[in-house]
């Protein structure tokens, strides 16, 4: 099967640039991450030795800090990205009632994606929204208070 | 002078539409031709009131909420700029019953200002704490904030005023300090509001820590969860910086204090202060054995104070208003006051400041007005995912370190989830398990290996697999977790589990009831 969204070609003079340009702050590892993260989509395996050689760290221990941290993903996600915190404040309002009906209507389980590469779905536990539970968290737009049906209009809104 | 209309950008506020209510209230102010000036404020924490809208009149601030998108015609029409009568409208927000209880000092400022105008923080007090804390000097700067009694905020309750004198105390240089503001309890959001409505206290608190104990670099870790609040405390940085509030020459005092924000990457772990430090430094959060405490050999080594982001900015007021009116607020060990946040299936939810004291009762039923669900309370949990579960039979035991200490639970962040009749505890017990087991950094086996045991094991309970067996073990195994592990997180998982099945020892036997009703 192929997969759900191809990844692009590695571009390992961009991941070495973003290196340098963070390498001087005081722990630069994570910044300089989540600035792969953020504008490459993903951190790819290939950017491991690349960031290892900048800073002088070994392979070992980037992929260690790569693989400990949920926010650093090793393939692209879908093109959208939907957020369903599950943690006790929204328990208490029904989210494990929402997971399913998201996971059903969707056809993909949490930590998925679609098969069109549309939409990831993924747990989170908890979005600091906790007085206005269930929230969810689409493409970095904090929604609470949301139902299926909400979280329905949310997608159709967010298009392709 | 032109007309002043509030709409808050705090992000529970997007969360129900606020964003569209600014964009639609702009435009129809032009339509109009009324000239008003529209400022994104933070909230003032009454969330089941948000989108909540402000319009200055001479009678002083008037609420109207929760306003849709769609009701801003007919609120316009009706006059609401001049603060006139409309079904949505709420009164003077200050006198509002919610509002009126408080002791806001820490927040006293927060959905009150525009979060980033320095002119209109000066003018609400702000910066009196740095210049006083400038004016006292190092020492007496310390010892103003352990005289005050405080104890961090973040669910430690460890006295601030002693880690600031032990890192002031220490051999080594660079010092830093270190602001937790990875907030990862569920129920709690305290931390997110400030930094959202009002960065700049932080930013004071934090420049007044570094005087206090001569480190001149600080760092704010705040949680990728949190995209508003990163990027504001980032503006907020750059405006201080700007302004010469921050920087080589802080107020003209000469004394140096940068400050950086980096963002946290999805650990909760990195909540625990050790980790944290980890993180920061570029590796696996996974937490450091103690000794060394942080406050001698913290951030790459150095002496580093580690306060969370309450702690951090109520020094400011400290500062400002002396010691002993900090003192004066609450009861016992517990000084001061503490943002209570209400959450989960409750009617009115939202931050309270008050002093210490007040009944979960009084805050769970009197101000938050019950559940959302209109079914009866049947359990709350205070202080985050590692917090106690309680039944409405302890209700009256007032918000108090020591007294909540005392039966088996924490007042930690101040987070308060409200469940109803239809929660199942043993699911909640079996949550707690599974929530350490895939947060845990993995460094101590009673965290990394109790935690999936526990869960599997409150699954054979759930069964009704030998129940009293069963729970014996989970006993058992809590009793090591508890002594045997290295932190918090395993450390203290055990007090939601224990709890649910003190309290509420026939969801744990629901499989037997089921089969003796057949």
């Amino acid at each position: 099967m192929r997969p759900p969204t191809t990844a692009p070609d590695f571009d390992t003079e961009r991941v070495r640039a973003i290196a340098n340009e963070l390498a001087s702050l005081d722990g630069p590892l994570l910044p300089i991450l989540h600035a792969i993260n953020d504008r490459l989509g993903h951190v790819d395996e290939r950017a491991i030795p690349v960031v290892a050689e900048v800073l002088n760290l070994s392979r070992a221990e980037v992929h260690g800090v790569v693989s400990f941290y949920h926010d650093f993903r090793r393939r692209p996600h879908g093109r959208h990205l939907l957020k369903v915190c599950r943690a006790e404040a929204c328990q208490s309002m029904g989210c494990e009632r929402l997971v399913e009906e998201l996971e059903t209507s969707l056809g993909v389980p949490m930590g998925g994606t679609t098969p069109d590469g549309r939409l990831t779905l993924e747990t989170v536990y908890c979005l600091g929204n906790c007085a206005l539970s269930p929230a969810v968290m689409l493409d970095g737009e904090l929604h609470g208070r949301v139902d299926a049906a909400r979280v329905g209009e949310l997608l159709l809104r967010a298009g392709r | 002078m032109s007309a002043v209309v509030y709409v808050p950008m705090d992000a529970a506020a997007l969360s129900v539409g606020a964003e569209a209510v600014a964009t639609v209230l702009g435009q129809e102010l032009v339509v109009r031709g009324i000239e008003a000036r529209l400022v994104r404020n933070g909230s003032r924490g009454m969330l089941w009131l948000e989108p909540l809208l402000e319009v200055e009149t001479p009678e002083g601030r008037i609420g109207y909420g929760p306003v849709g998108p769609a009701d801003l015609p007919g609120l316009l029409d009706a006059g609401m700029m001049q603060g006139a009568p409309h079904p949505l409208r709420l009164g003077r927000v200050e006198d509002l019953p919610w509002m009126a209880c408080q002791q806001r000092l820490c927040f006293a400022r927060v959905g009150v200002i525009e979060p980033l105008s320095l002119s209109q923080y000066q003018a609400h007090g702000g910066f009196a704490g740095l210049r006083r804390a400038l004016a006292l000097g190092p020492a007496a700067t310390v010892e103003e904030v352990v005289a005050s009694g405080l104890r961090g905020r973040g669910g430690a309750g460890f006295p601030t005023g002693i880690k600031w004198r032990t890192t002031a105390a220490a051999e080594g240089s660079p010092k830093y300090v270190v602001c937790n503001a990875d907030e990862g309890d569920s129920g709690t959001f305290a931390d997110r509001m400030l930094m959202e409505g009002d960065p700049f206290t932080l930013i004071e608190g934090m420049a007044i820590a570094g005087i206090a104990t001569g480190a001149e670099k600080g760092f704010v870790y705040i949680r990728s969860e949190y995209p508003h609040a990163f990027r504001q405390i980032q503006r907020a940085i750059h405006v201080a910086h700007e302004a010469g509030l921050l920087g080589d020459d802080v107020l003209g005092s000469g004394q140096r204090f940068h400050l950086e924000a980096r963002l946290g990457a999805g650990a909760y772990i990195c909540g625990e202060e050790t980790s944290l430090l980890e993180s920061l430094e570029g590796r696996r959060g996974q937490i450091r054995f103690k000794p060394p405490l942080p406050a001698i050999a913290g951030l790459f080594g150095k002496p580093t104070v580690v306060n969370n982001v309450i702690s951090l900015a109520s020094v400011p007021w400290i500062l400002a208003n002396g010691s002993q009116a900090y003192r004066d607020y609450g009861m016992g060990r517990s000084r001061g006051t503490m943002p209570i946040q209400l959450a989960g299936n409750i009617r009115r939810g939202g931050l309270i400041e008050r002093a210490f004291g007040l009944s979960l009762r009084e805050l769970v039923m009197d101000l938050g007005g019950g559940t959302a669900t209109g079914r009866p309370v049947r359990a709350v949990q205070v202080g985050g995912p590692l917090g106690a579960y309680w039944p409405t039979s302890l209700f009256d035991t007032p918000l108090d370190y020591e007294e909540f200490a005392r039966l088996g639970g924490m007042v930690g962040h101040g987070g308060i989830v409200v469940f109803d009749d239809t929660v199942d505890l043993a699911r909640q017990a079996r949550f707690a398990f599974q929530f350490c087991a895939e947060e845990s950094c993995g460094k101590c086996t009673p965290c990394r290996i109790g935690s999936t045991r526990g869960a599997e094991t409150i699954d054979r309970i759930i069964r009704g697999e030998r129940v009293a067996e069963n729970l014996r073990l989970v006993d058992d195994l809590c009793e090591v977790m508890t002594d045997g592990s290295l932190c918090a997180l395993g450390g203290l998982t055990p007090v939601p589990v224990q709890s649910a099945i003190r309290h509420f020892p026939e969801d744990f036997d629901r499989a037997a009831l089921a089969a003796a009703a057949e």
